[in-house]
């Protein structure tokens, strides 16, 4: 069992990104006739076609460098049987690329993959629905398009209705169905597919908290059955919990290959090198000036390095630079956690905690730690307050902005959906008899 | 390709990766993805392998058609006769021009149908990679499938419009009008073939081609209407005659209206000349279709 069935080597994927076909045939001619002439091309915005860069239309060796944009370059790795690999990285770091190379949607620009086995991708769900047929004949159509033969197909037909839930408007054209009908009924045909190696994006971001578990469930089953899935995802606590191994790029390049929680930190490292906020030339701020905010800056505990974006549930702690005036008197400070709507969830503040500062240095940082933070996923604003012996000295509103990304808070392996509220609260339950 | 696992990102993590290092014990790839395919490769495996697909997408737009309209076939038997009708009344009474001595209304109606299946065939599959990039940029099968599913579509259409004429034409057999079917009427499957690959074969250069150059969609529809006035669609072969005559014969489809018009009808010009000619003008057409499409497929989501 330790063979090879995916040999990613040197691949690249170029984009162009100037002007090269313009889309329309008329414009095309219209930069020929112009390049026949001698006129400088009429498609370049102005000022492109100094310095002899203009692009000719064709013959692309001449075309300079920079109008290319490489949304892979140089990616090398191997990938076992039986591996769950979860592909990791910021937006635009060539995740999506990557798959639709393997999916052969789109060709490399360079490079070779090979492949030992069958290849199912599944970038989206539902592809090839037609709303006008039922959900019986969508199955039929959606099934094969994925690459499943009829026989195979029939043979699995009433497991797919199980699973999907929809058993009682299996013969209603799917525009009747409600969303959610529509996007389990799609998932259950895409998961009922058996090939050797099934290439997934980010498709577990649909459906309701129940059904997407069954999804996560249903994954983590086909790799125990020997086959191989490659993951795409931004939800870091599903890659956490369900890859073997991660590969994290940025900018098109591998950056680290290994062990999941190695590649999440490297993740987590990268995300957070620039989550400090510069305060010190914002404008909109109030109070006398006694104390002034420079910065605001997180630290993540759970997974090293800063981030503005954490795990819910990690130790979190929250830093804020400043300079002040000489000599001041009862430094009270206070972070408050907003939810987007700007409703205040909750303030921290040092006096109420019991930490009175009666003095402060003239430069420095004030920091607050949060043991494993109480929020939901989403997107938390910052508002900093600070009074000088009881006078505002600086208030600065949406000083930063905090992401919280799905983790295991209460440590049952169950993740809290945004939908619960922007609060994670520590509970215990009993059930008792009368 | 021992040096391959050697380049591996992060070598260390996973031990196990040195023993990957030589594949030449482990069965062959499947699969191997390169950036630019072989020029001269049809990939006509991957399309018999999609052949369940071809049946579905056919299918599914006679399905599909079928619910969303109230009259549904019937339109297909309007079309051609609203057309015939006109013709008759503006070509054969007002301009009173030739139609070989055949009824105005058989003439024009036996060119209609013909005509019909070619241009239907050519529109709707030069739309290909535009009206399915959705699905295109989702997931792989053999694209041709898609156009050639279009083409049995087209094929059910002329199908029920070829019996409407059937029907006319008992009718004017009935009535004693000098027309009589031949035993060149054997050749139908013969016409419909090159028809089919005349359409299939222009239909993806064009959907092809309008990846870069959308303008080619409007010309298409456009183009499709002017060529049907070079063909014995409305004159037949025989009354034209100098420079024009030789336009007429250049166009392919003029040789399978003509013998379509000599096998049901009993007059027009038949020659095998110019029916190889029309069968190599498909040929070429398709070889030329099938090697573009090929090559667009494989970066067209990139351009869309």
């Amino acid at each position: 069992m330790n063979d090879t069935v995916i040999q990613v080597a040197d691949l690249s994927k170029r984009y162009r990104l100037g002007v090269i076909g313009t889309g329309t045939l008329s414009h095309d001619l219209n930069r020929w006739w112009a390049k026949v002439r001698g006129r400088p091309d009429p498609t370049l915005k102005v000022g492109q076609a100094a310095g002899g860069s203009s692009p000719s239309p064709v013959g692309g060796d001449r075309v300079p460098t920079s109008d290319y944009m490489w949304a892979l370059k140089d990616v090398s790795f191997d990938v076992r049987r039986g591996q769950i690999l979860g592909i990791i990285g910021r937006n635009g770091a060539g995740k999506s690329t990557l798959l639709k190379i393997l999916s052969r949607v789109t060709a490399p620009s360079s490079g070779e993959v090979r492949v030992r086995g069958r290849i199912a991708s599944l970038l989206e769900v539902g592809t090839g629905f037609h709303p006008e047929l039922t959900g019986r004949e969508n199955i039929l159509l959606n099934g094969a398009i994925l690459g499943m033969r009829k026989a195979e197909i029939a043979r699995k037909f009433d497991e797919i209705v199980a699973f999907s839930d929809v058993e009682t408007y299996i013969d209603t054209p799917v525009k009747r169905y409600s969303s959610g009908m529509y996007v389990r009924l799609a998932f259950a045909v895409a998961a009922h597919l058996e090939p050797e190696i099934l290439l997934v994006d980010e498709v577990l971001a649909v459906g309701d908290m129940a059904f997407q578990r069954r999804c996560l469930g249903k994954m983590g089953a086909v790799a125990k059955e020997g086959r191989t899935v490659l993951f795409v995802s931004h939800n870091m606590a599903a890659v956490e919990s369900l890859c073997s191994r991660g590969l994290l790029l940025e900018g098109g390049r591998p950056l680290a290959m290994g062990r999941t929680t190695d590649v999440l930190d490297a993740y987590f490292a990268l995300v957070g090198t620039g989550g400090v906020q510069d305060l010190a030339l914002r404008e909109d701020r109030q109070g006398n000036g006694k104390l002034r905010f420079t910065s605001l800056g997180f630290r993540a505990g759970h997974n090293a390095g800063t981030g503005d974006v954490v795990q819910c549930g990690a130790d979190l702690e929250l830093v804020v630079g400043y300079r002040a005036a000489p000599n001041l008197k009862n430094v009270s400070m206070s972070i408050g956690v907003n939810a987007l709507s700007g409703q205040v969830l909750f303030v921290l503040g040092n006096e109420m905690t019991g930490t009175a500062w009666e003095t402060a240095p003239q430069a420095g940082c004030m920091s607050c730690q949060v043991r494993r933070l109480p929020l939901a996923p989403g997107q938390y604003p910052i508002n900093l307050y600070c009074e000088v012996n009881g006078v505002l000295a600086d208030w600065v509103q949406g000083a930063g902005s905090l992401t919280v990304e799905a983790g295991d808070f209460f440590g049952t392996g169950k993740l809290p959906p945004a939908s619960h509220g922007g609060l994670l609260v520590d509970q215990q339950w009993g059930l008792h008899g009368a | 390709m021992a040096d391959m696992a050697a380049r591996q990102v992060d070598p260390g993590v996973e031990s196990c990766q040195a023993g990957s290092a030589d594949p030449s014990d482990e069965p062959e790839w499947t699969l191997v993805i390169r950036p630019k395919g072989r020029w001269f490769d049809l990939r006509l495996r991957e399309l018999w392998q999609g052949r369940e697909l071809v049946w579905l997408f056919f299918w599914r737009d006679f399905v599909a058609m079928y619910k969303q309209t109230i009259l549904g076939p019937l339109w297909y038997l309007i079309q051609p006769l609203l057309t015939t009708i006109v013709f008759t009344v503006v070509f054969g009474r007002l301009a009173n021009l030739p139609t070989n001595g055949l009824p105005p209304f058989l003439f024009y109606m036996s060119g209609t149908v013909m005509w019909t299946y070619f241009a239907s065939s050519l529109t709707k599959t030069s739309t290909t990679f535009l009206a399915n990039a959705n699905i295109f940029g989702k997931v792989y099968f053999s694209r041709l499938t898609v156009p050639i599913s279009t083409l049995l579509s087209s094929l059910v259409v002329f199908g029920i419009q070829f019996l409407l004429f059937l029907g006319f034409l008992a009718y004017f057999l009935i009535q004693g009008a000098d027309v009589h079917v031949t035993v060149w009427a054997l050749l139908l499957p013969v016409e419909i073939l090159i028809m089919a690959g005349l359409g299939l074969g222009l239909g993806i250069i064009v959907s092809a081609l309008t990846t870069k150059y959308r303008d080619l969609q409007y010309l298409v529809t456009f183009g499709v209407q002017l060529l049907m006035y070079t063909t014995p669609m409305v004159l037949p072969l025989s009354s034209v005659s100098g420079k024009w005559r030789w336009v007429m014969i250049a166009n392919p489809m003029t040789s399978i209206i003509e013998a379509f018009r000599r096998g049901f009808l009993g007059a027009g010009t038949i020659s095998a000349l110019l029916l190889l000619y029309s069968a190599g003008f498909a040929l070429a057409a398709v070889l030329v279709g099938a090697l573009l499409f090929h090559r667009v497929e494989r970066t067209f989501m990139d351009t869309v």
